[in-house]
């Protein structure tokens, strides 16, 4: 497509050859290439989770007029990893009332799940981890398993704060999933495709974001409350619940809890990028440059809600989801069925 | 690759043993929650069983409904009863004779029908999401409609039940 | 298509393995003084009173059941979303007849106040 498009798929092409000129298997080649996809995601994972715990705390200090973290380094930039450092070496307390196997695995199955929707995310034409055809229809039955390791979390903490949070977090993230799966619905209508790469180039002309503006609505305030952030933050609640199901956990356990959050965030920010924002298509710039800006200009809107509006109480959250946006959501799919169906079927 | 067969295979060992483990955990665990916990992993292992055989559509239902909301139902309702002692919530009981006898001739109706099926090899085609939607609409337009009335049936069956036990108490 | 998800299946891996990299090597350097009081379950300093793995409330479920539901009909409703461009105008119906069924259920539970939470 673009010229230097080409950037990334070329340097997946020339490690696949230089792999293969070195080992002349091709499925040591092929491997090798996978691996370098993963190490890939991994990397755009932790990096963006580094810049957004600085940028999140900056943002937010810039909101409320103060100066945020400005100690360490240059406008406090090194703060992210002063903070690895003292999570690294902070004591990893286990309380002696969890239950040990799932409590240690929920923060690691979370962290999973997350990471493996990235398989799916289009950062530009031809840079994607696997161009399945069931493309986001796969996000969302990955996504849907972040559901249990926040229960397990809850439950196996053993601790009624713990619990509670818990049972929040599933009755919140299971009433916000079925609008959040019906938005995308939209989509996939118009495109007639689940595949990422086809539903990008579907927007060569028109950004989805136009002709879908109900389900994107719905999608962003879904996605909130699927990620647990404010004004959803219920789960987690301070004032409340102490830390919701992450009470128990400390160092590097309850750092992979934010870890997943971010890379949730960072996740549903880039689908709201591939789906409603035209993906990497875009004029004069390289298709992953575009990409970035789309997705830091969703980082930046969740960011600004978590800092605009105070978190809503539960009979709100539960009555919201079902009665406003599941409706919206199934209206939305009506409406584009019969508008489609009726101006341009494909009979 | 072309190892690709081996490697199928032992995928199809590999998640079979998943699922197989996970099952008998399901099944021996003292731990009520434990097993509804452990009833998920059997269902994703099923899902990359599922994968194995090219049906990445039901290998995505299969995660999304069964391990994303089935396993959450079961876990939730685990939660709700009310146990004495939760680790000791799935006690083993007497019935381990009958209990076998059972499994067996479940397993033998398994392998009966198994050998019974003339199994035709297909013809290599991958079903996907958009022949199995466009199934529905056109053979299978009925039983597609009585999906739904059993969906709403359901859907009332748990209103009904969670309404009357507030009116009684 | 096999390969796809086999690279998916590494990624799956790796996702699963990495997490305990860092944790092994925060393991292997972080301070280890655990106290009685420390290892107790945390309550805002007052010890915890009876057990915290207790009964919830039957809503919860209520929730759970209609939440399965719906996911069973997204199951459906993908599959149509593909196809229905192409298809004839009985084909278009039945889904439209599928989805008034459920939202009549929708409507029930709604009007019944079991969306409600108490």
């Amino acid at each position: 497509m673009q010229e230097s498009a080409s950037l990334w798929v070329g340097l997946g092409r020339a490690i696949k050859q230089a792999v293969l000129a070195a080992t002349g298997a091709p499925w040591v080649a092929e491997l090798v290439h996978t691996l370098a996809g993963v190490v890939g995601i991994l990397s755009i994972i932790l990096l963006s989770a580094l810049v957004l715990v600085y940028l999140e705390r900056k943002v937010c200090a810039w909101m409320q007029m103060r100066l945020g973290p400005n100690r360490l380094g240059p406008y406090g930039i090194f703060q992210t990893i002063a903070d690895i450092i003292k999570l690294m070496t902070k004591e990893d307390i286990q309380p002696a009332q969890v239950s040990p196997v799932m409590w240690g695995l929920a923060p690691v199955l979370l962290f999973m799940a997350a990471m493996t929707t990235y398989a799916v995310i289009p950062f530009d034409a031809g840079v994607i981890f696997a161009d399945l055809n069931i493309g986001i229809f796969f996000f969302v039955a990955v996504g849907s398993q972040a559901t249990l390791p926040m229960l397990m979390a809850g439950w196996a903490s053993n601790n009624k704060y713990a619990m509670v949070g818990g049972m929040r977090t599933v009755a919140q993230m299971i009433s916000y999933e079925i609008p959040l799966v019906f938005s995308l619905l939209g989509v996939v209508m118009i495109t007639g495709s689940m595949k990422m790469s086809d539903i990008v180039k579907a927007q060569e002309g028109l950004w989805f974001i136009v002709t879908q503006p109900i389900a994107f609505v719905v999608y962003l305030i879904a996605s909130v409350a699927e990620t647990n952030r404010t004004p959803f933050d219920l789960v987690e609640a301070e004032s409340e619940l102490v830390a919701g199901p992450f009470t128990e956990y400390s160092g590097m356990r309850w750092a992979y809890f934010f870890l997943a959050e971010y890379a949730f965030m960072v996740g549903a920010s880039c689908i709201a990028a591939t789906l409603f924002l035209g993906g990497w298509n875009g004029p004069f710039l390289p298709g992953w440059i575009w990409f970035f800006i789309k997705v830091a200009a969703m980082i930046f809107l969740f960011m600004w809600f978590r800092w605009t509006f105070p978190r809503i109480r539960v009979d709100q959250l539960m009555s919201f989801g079902w009665k406003v946006l599941l409706p919206l959501s199934i209206v939305n799919v009506v409406v584009t069925g019969i508008g489609l169906w009726l101006f341009f079927p494909l009979v | 690759m072309e190892n690709g067969g081996l490697m199928h295979t032992l995928a199809f060992f590999l998640l079979s043993g998943i699922t197989l483990a996970a099952a008998m955990g399901v099944v021996f665990k003292r731990n009520l929650v434990h097993s509804a916990f452990l009833l998920s992993v059997t269902f994703l292992g099923v899902a990359g069983l599922y994968m194995t055989l090219q049906a990445e559509f039901m290998a995505a239902v299969q995660a999304l409904v069964y391990s994303g909301a089935v396993a959450v139902l079961v876990v939730i309702g685990v939660m709700l009863t009310h146990r004495q002692q939760m680790s000791r919530s799935n006690p083993p009981n007497k019935m381990l004779l009958v209990g076998a006898l059972a499994a067996l001739s479940v397993v033998g109706a398994i392998v009966w029908a198994i050998l019974a099926t003339p199994w035709k090899v297909g013809k290599g085609s991958v079903v996907t999401a958009g022949d199995i939607g466009r199934r529905f609409l056109t053979d299978f337009a009925p039983p597609f409609e009585a999906v739904a009335l059993l969906l709403l049936a359901a859907l009332i069956g748990a209103v009904v039940l969670f309404k009357g036990g507030k009116a009684q108490s | 298509m096999l390969e796809q998800y086999g690279a998916i299946a590494i990624l799956a891996g790796v996702a699963f393995i990495f997490p305990f990299i860092p944790l092994i090597a925060s393991a292997m350097i972080h301070i280890r003084r655990p106290t009685h009081e420390k290892l107790l379950a945390y309550e805002c300093g007052i010890d915890t009173i009876g057990r915290s793995w207790v009964q919830f409330k039957s809503s919860y479920f209520l929730y759970a059941l209609a939440f399965v539901l719906f996911d069973v009909e997204t199951a459906f409703l993908y599959p149509w979303a593909v196809v229905f461009r192409s298809m004839n105008a009985p084909a278009f119906l039945a889904m439209f007849v599928f989805m008034a069924i459920l939202l009549l259920g929708l409507w029930y539970a709604w009007k019944k106040g079991a969306l409600e939470w108490k």
